[in-house]
């Protein structure tokens, strides 16, 4: 049997072995889960290549990758590693100091900034649009009002044949198929910015659900990023949800052409969307957002997207290559935009961002 | 076999014996090696104790602040609403109960007609070999591949037919709506197929463990296969049967990937089988990764959930199994 | 009273008397019926596995080649690359896994079948390991969240490993006690009459003995983890670069691939899906196939 002497060695020497196997691995980092403190992780070695850990937004996830791949390419010594996991989960991670940089769409709220200790930079890299894409066989062009498309999304217009669809695009042969929403199932810049532009179309929108990254929807199914929200369009007869341009672009789903506040039918396109974007004017701290962009030619729903890094690094190598890494994105990177469907920042723009990227240290 | 020391050969002289070298007693250090190695083994042993205490004491104390904050009413809400902090499980509960007892009625049914065959010889011992090696490969297939087998193949194929029932018998609450893509039956499916091989393997053993003597004695009477399987083996092997049903639930409970890709991500319950809709597990991978502080608290609340229902479910199972086989060997 | 069905049939004498059933008679139709039913169900229940199967070899089987494994996950909509840094980063955090988790539930295991028998801290410790089988590998996932990511400070392989761990314990500690258990009772007191002391009983002959139930039960943990998915979504998270030695990175798996590129509206990632899929139940089935050669090959006593 045993005795207390047997017991009482046993816990303390395993307890003594978890301590110490944890006890190795710790750095110098936030002390408990709760403490949301923004230094970074401790440095890593000198020699070799700095490592560059990023994740966030699935937005621009796949400009970015093309992105750091390229760059990663000409700079043997600089890796970046970017996982797209939605904004809120970039966020998160970010603030805590899990990972290097974050992305966004929804750059970061004051509540999300504070919690960062402030120790926050956002930076516009690039922009796009969302567009509701659809899964209508026989139908190639979709005209929707705002009341159409509003009413799709608060679950009142059930039936691709209701009336309110079918007066935009008079001679297409609407079925009479039930109308699957598609929606986000996490935390996403993409949805902040969609819910923006609704609560801003519709009264009704703006009190229920609102907006947010993530919010009550009255109905639908969700999708796991920008990719799942696509993917479950793509095979879902009857499908309407909202992505980012390049989703729909690079696999030929079909968008809806939207009206805008000027009353005009506009199919998505960069052009559309740089008009749209042209009357965004960006503060001091690079937040700015148009929920619902006037002009004849403007693509209604546009949106810049946000890196976050820090204002000061622990690790100075890291900020180093971090900030030679952005410098290349709004430089060169930007040539690569429009050929992945992304709409290249306007020329004030990067400089000004460039401006901020030079504080980093 | 390992043994190094061969068997002592038959030695007349004690002293001799107690000096050679294949039989001694221990030396000083191989006694005190003796102490050190059953300490660690105790050690290790306790381990496995402070493990399970330790996972479920985390996910408590996280949960401790969002219990205290929504209470009871955390599990009849339905809101999931980060924003102003508005959270409710109920949906995922439901979810969570419905595909689970949906998957157990299908694979339970299908495992124990599935250890029928398998153990009544209905079928050529090398055929049955077969089978049995089929049934074992189905739980070697990983949960996500099933959930990418569901997206591409499963869904699509039970979407016409739902098209179907839906528009036939619509008025049954179970047909109220339309398949679109994901959604409780398909997820409910997959869930079946995978909890099948440990119901088929547990029901196995127990209706091996009926003796076979009692159902001699029914043929001999001139019951025919069937009857004896329901009047004499079913009865006997019931007690096993059952534990392998609840073990099958426990794991149906637990399950996440194959929900997360095909359940819908949906925050609404009903009876339709192809409305979408949530599950503990599902909802947990998809929100945990991007939770703020206030919702990581509402979710290890629903993770603590979560652990009561499958640890409920898996001691009941555990337990049943226990005491049936211990009725067995009385009876054998 | 006389029972109907049990009632013996009266034939006269003169003709042979035969036992086999008319299919005539109601409850042979019934039987055969049933039986037909029966079978018919359980090929039911066999299809899923060919229909994974057949998937698997068509649609995976079409991108297997070398560069398959020597090149990284590409992005998305970009054509190409492979899935070389998520097969590495399995073996890796697999492998260290079974390293934590193995001396542990090893060990544990032998305490359970030499030293705790039917004691009450055995009996507690048998049942938390029996209901640790049980738990969702999510909240395995959230555990080592808890404890190691945050602690680090970052996503990693040695955090996706210790979630992975403790998914694996159990099952190698159950197992284990099972095979230590088999080992005959007269190999062990014959060492005993020798002068040996416990722990070199255990060492030197239960468990050489009783290796091939060990190993079985390793090799089916192993199985099991290479195909979870949960546990590593948010402690390792994913990685685009091979592994180069950093415990405390972020790194790939094939689990996590097939999940991201599962849901992916790029049809190459989809395609990547399916291949990493074929790579990763090959693995699995070769590991059970193996496990279950190895548990029917030694008996020798």
């Amino acid at each position: 049997m045993i005795s207390g002497t047997h017991t009482g060695a046993a816990i303390a020497l395993f307890v003594g072995l978890v301590f110490s196997a944890l006890g190795c691995d710790k750095k110098e980092s936030p002390p408990a889960a709760d403490s949301a403190a923004a230094a970074v992780v401790a440095p890593a070695p000198a020699a070799g290549p700095v490592t560059l850990t990023g994740s966030g937004a699935s937005f621009p996830a796949p400009l970015y990758s093309r992105w750091f791949r390229e760059f990663g390419e000409k700079n043997k010594d600089i890796r970046v590693n970017y996982q797209s996991t939605g904004s809120g989960a970039g966020i998160k991670a970010f603030t805590e100091g899990q990972t290097d940089f974050g992305a966004s769409d929804a750059a970061m709220s004051d509540d999300e900034i504070k919690a960062a200790k402030d120790n926050v930079i956002l930076l516009p890299m690039t922009a796009g649009n969302i567009v509701l894409a659809y899964n209508l066989e026989g139908v190639p062009e979709l005209k929707l009002s705002r009341e159409a498309y509003a009413g799709i999304f608060l679950g009142e217009i059930k039936h691709w044949d209701d009336p309110k669809i079918v007066k935009t695009n008079p001679g297409v042969k609407l079925p009479k198929l039930d109308i699957s929403v598609v929606h986000r199932s996490d935390g996403s810049g993409t949805t902040f910015v969609f819910t923006q532009h609704l609560a801003a179309i519709s009264e009704k929108w703006k009190a229920k659900p609102g907006v947010g990254k993530s919010v009550d929807w009255p109905v639908g199914v969700g999708g796991a990023k920008n990719d799942g929200v696509a993917a479950q369009i793509h095979q879902t007869p009857g499908a309407i949800g909202y992505i980012e341009f390049a989703f729909a672009a690079s696999t030929k789903q079909p968008m809806a052409a939207l009206e805008n506040k000027a009353g005009k039918f506009i199919v998505p396109s960069l052009k559309t969307s740089a008009t749209a974007l042209a009357a965004v004017e960006l503060p001091a701290d690079l937040r700015a957002w148009v929920t619902d962009p006037g002009g004849d030619e403007s693509y209604p729903i546009v949106t810049y997207t946000w890196i976050l890094a820090h204002k000061k690094y622990d690790d100075k190598a890291k900020a180093t290559a971090l900030k030679s890494v952005l410098k290349w994105c709004l430089t060169d990177g930007q040539k690569l935009s429009e050929s992945l469907f992304y709409i290249p920042l306007p020329d004030a723009v990067s400089a000004t961002v460039l401006k901020a990227v030079d504080t980093i240290e | 076999m390992a043994t190094r020391k061969t068997t002592a050969t038959a030695n007349p002289d004690l002293t001799e014996a107690f000096r050679s070298p294949v039989s001694r007693p221990p030396t000083a250090w191989q006694k005190g090696f003796d102490v050190a190695f059953k300490n660690v083994a105790y050690a290790f042993g306790v381990g496995v104790v402070l493990l399970l205490a330790g996972v479920v004491f985390e996910v408590m104390r996280h949960a401790k602040t969002a219990i205290a904050d929504y209470g009871f009413g955390f599990i009849t809400s339905s809101v999931w609403d980060a924003n102003n902090g508005h959270f409710g499980i109920l949906p995922e509960i439901v979810g969570t109960l419905y595909t689970s007892f949906l998957a157990l009625a299908i694979g339970g049914f299908l495992g124990v007609t599935v250890a029928l065959v398998l153990s009544q010889g209905f079928v050529p011992r090398r055929v049955e070999l077969i089978m049995k090696n089929v049934i074992e490969l189905l739980a070697a297939v990983p949960s996500v591949v099933y959930g990418l087998w569901g997206i591409f193949v499963l869904i699509p194929a039970v979407r016409g037919p739902s098209g179907w029932f839906n528009e036939h018998l619509g008025s049954i609450p179970f047909f109220s709506t339309r398949l679109s893509g994901p959604g409780v039956f398909p997820a409910s499916l997959v869930l079946s197929i995978m909890i099948l091989p440990t119901v088929t393997a547990i029901s196995r053993e127990a209706m091996a463990a009926v003796p076979p003597r009692l159902a001699a004695a029914a043929y001999g009477l001139g019951a025919t296969r069937w009857e004896v399987i329901f009047r004499v083996t079913l009865p006997t092997a019931v007690g096993g049967i059952f534990g392998a049903l609840v073990l099958g639930l426990g794991r149906a409970l637990g399950e996440t990937m194959a929900l997360a890709m095909l359940v819908g991500n949906a925050n609404v319950f009903g009876w339709s089988l192809f409305s979408p809709g949530n599950t503990l597990a599902a909802l947990l991978a998809n929100h945990f990764p991007e939770a703020g502080k206030v919702e990581v608290g509402a979710l290890m609340y629903a993770a603590f959930v979560l652990m009561l229902i499958t640890l409920a479910v898996n001691a009941l199972g555990s337990f049943i199994m226990l005491r049936t086989t211990r009725e067995l060997k009385g009876l054998g | 009273m006389a029972n109907p069905t049990m009632t013996p049939r009266l034939v006269p004498v003169s003709s042979p008397v035969s036992f086999r059933r008319s299919m005539g008679e109601r409850r042979t139709l019934g039987n055969t019926a049933l039986t037909v039913a029966a079978v018919g169900l359980s090929l039911i229940a066999m299809f899923p596995l060919f229909s994974v199967l057949y998937m698997l070899l068509v649609k995976g089987g079409a991108l297997l080649s070398p560069s398959l494994f020597s090149e990284l996950t590409p992005g998305a909509g970009m054509d190409g690359g492979g899935i070389g840094n998520a097969v590495l980063g399995t073996l890796v955090v697999v492998a260290l896994s079974t390293g934590l988790a193995l001396p542990l539930g090893f060990l544990g295991a032998v305490y359970l079948a030499e030293y705790g028998g039917e004691s009450k801290l055995a009996t507690v410790v048998r049942f938390s390991a029996k209901v640790l089988t049980g738990l969702p590998s999510i909240l395995a996932g959230v555990f080592a969240y808890a404890t190691v990511v945050v602690l680090t400070g970052s996503f990693s392989a040695f955090a996706g490993a210790c979630a992975m761990a403790i998914l694996m314990i159990p099952t190698v500690m159950l197992t284990s006690e099972s095979a230590l258990r088999g080992v005959p009772s007269k190999m062990k007191m014959a060492a005993f009459g020798m002068g040996a002391t416990r722990a070199q009983v255990i060492l030197q002959i239960v468990i050489p003995t009783a290796i091939p139930g060990i190993l079985t039960g390793v090799m089916l943990a192993l199985a099991r983890a290479m195909g979870e998915t949960a546990p590593l979504l948010f402690t390792a998270l994913f990685s685009d670069y091979w592994f180069d030695g950093k415990l405390l990175q972020p790194v790939a798996s094939l689990s996590v691939l097939i999940y991201n590129f599962a849901g992916s509206p790029f049809e190459h990632q989809v395609a990547l899906a399916w291949a990493a899929s074929l790579v990763l139940v090959s693995i699995v089935l070769v590991l059970n196939v193996t496990a279950q050669i190895v548990t029917r090959r030694p008996q020798e006593h």
